[in-house]
């Protein structure tokens, strides 16, 4: 059963698992960001919602559908994934699944951000290993809100 | 749970009442994601524009939403969107203005309850150019709202299919 934080704004979050006997890692300081749209200007706009928020990016690496975001994980450990789930080719639901059987995506904070906010499809995207879903139209302060602790947990 | 402003209306209701939804969804998406602030274009003087983003409505609500502008107020949303300075011919203005026009017809819809699955949104499609008519659906309801940005012109309409 996925434990929904519904929270003011534009978002629902999962609540962290619950995890002991390890270390928390400070990723606040260099952050290496994943952004999956088929929209170029989107990606851009993700980027710069993450950089007002104060998320300080050492790396950017963008994806246009799944596929394309599955070879990036694949190629280089991230530590933040933010995805549409709209997407020719792979769409984020399935990008999700697929996600779990990659070792370099273990622990990674994956948030959807869509236009779309059914509740079924918020639901079905923390289910399947979102921890955040961000509905667009969306503020930098909501960003920093909810995808900051994200990334001051432990991994 | 259903984040976001909190006027809503019932999908069922008559789209007569839904204008200012319309106008909510168009502010939020303008103050949240380019910071700036419209308001109302009262009267809704007549206005040339150059710009024509559209976004198709399929399932329950079925018909097509608009945001027209003019082709230096199109320019300057996407300016501030991106946080950037663009060219007046950037290619990114085109991309930019989809996707305003998405967000803000998927804000709209999301303030219609009672869609939940029944309504899909097309990806968006930009034309330029003022010279073309746009030729009413039959059994359509046009809603349309006129709004002021940086003191210029804008309009976001839906056409509802009945």
């Amino acid at each position: 059963m996925v434990q929904v934080t519904a929270v003011v704004g534009a978002g629902y979050f999962r609540q962290p698992p619950q995890e002991t006997g390890k270390k928390p890692v400070n990723r606040m300081n260099k952050v290496r960001a994943l952004i999956i749209d088929d929209s170029s200007v989107m990606r851009k706009i993700v980027e710069r919602s993450l950089r007002q928020a104060g998320v300080d990016l050492s790396e950017v690496r963008e994806a246009g559908n799944g596929v394309e975001a599955l070879a990036a994980i694949t190629a280089g450990v991230v530590d933040l994934i933010l995805c549409d789930i709209y997407m020719p080719v792979m769409d984020g639901v399935e990008f999700l699944r697929q996600l779990q059987g990659v070792p370099n995506a273990k622990g990674v904070p994956v948030v959807v951000i869509s236009a779309e906010s059914r509740e079924s499809h918020v639901l079905q995207a923390l289910s399947i290993g979102a921890r955040g879903y961000l509905r667009k139209p969306f503020t930098a302060a909501q960003v920093r809100e909810h995808v900051l602790p994200l990334l001051a947990e432990t991994k | 749970m259903k984040p976001g402003g909190q006027l809503t209306a019932a999908a069922d209701s008559s789209p007569e009442t839904w204008g200012p939804l319309l106008q909510l969804a168009s502010q939020e998406v303008f103050e949240m994601m380019l910071g700036c602030q419209v308001e109302l274009r009262n009267p809704p003087t007549p206005a040339s524009f150059e710009f024509t983003a559209m976004v198709g409505l399929a399932g329950q609500l079925c018909g097509r939403f608009s945001l027209r502008s003019s082709k230096q107020s199109a320019g300057v949303m996407a300016c501030k969107i991106l946080g950037t300075q663009l060219n007046k011919d950037d290619a990114q203005i085109w991309d930019a203005i989809g996707e305003i026009a998405n967000m803000i017809a998927g804000n709209f819809k999301n303030k219609l309850v009672g869609l939940e699955n029944r309504c899909m949104l097309s990806l968006p499609t930009v034309i330029s150019g003022s010279d073309y008519n746009c030729r009413a659906m039959k059994n359509s309801y046009l809603l349309e709202v006129a709004l002021l940005f940086e003191g210029a012109p804008v309009t976001v309409a839906v056409e509802v299919h009945s």
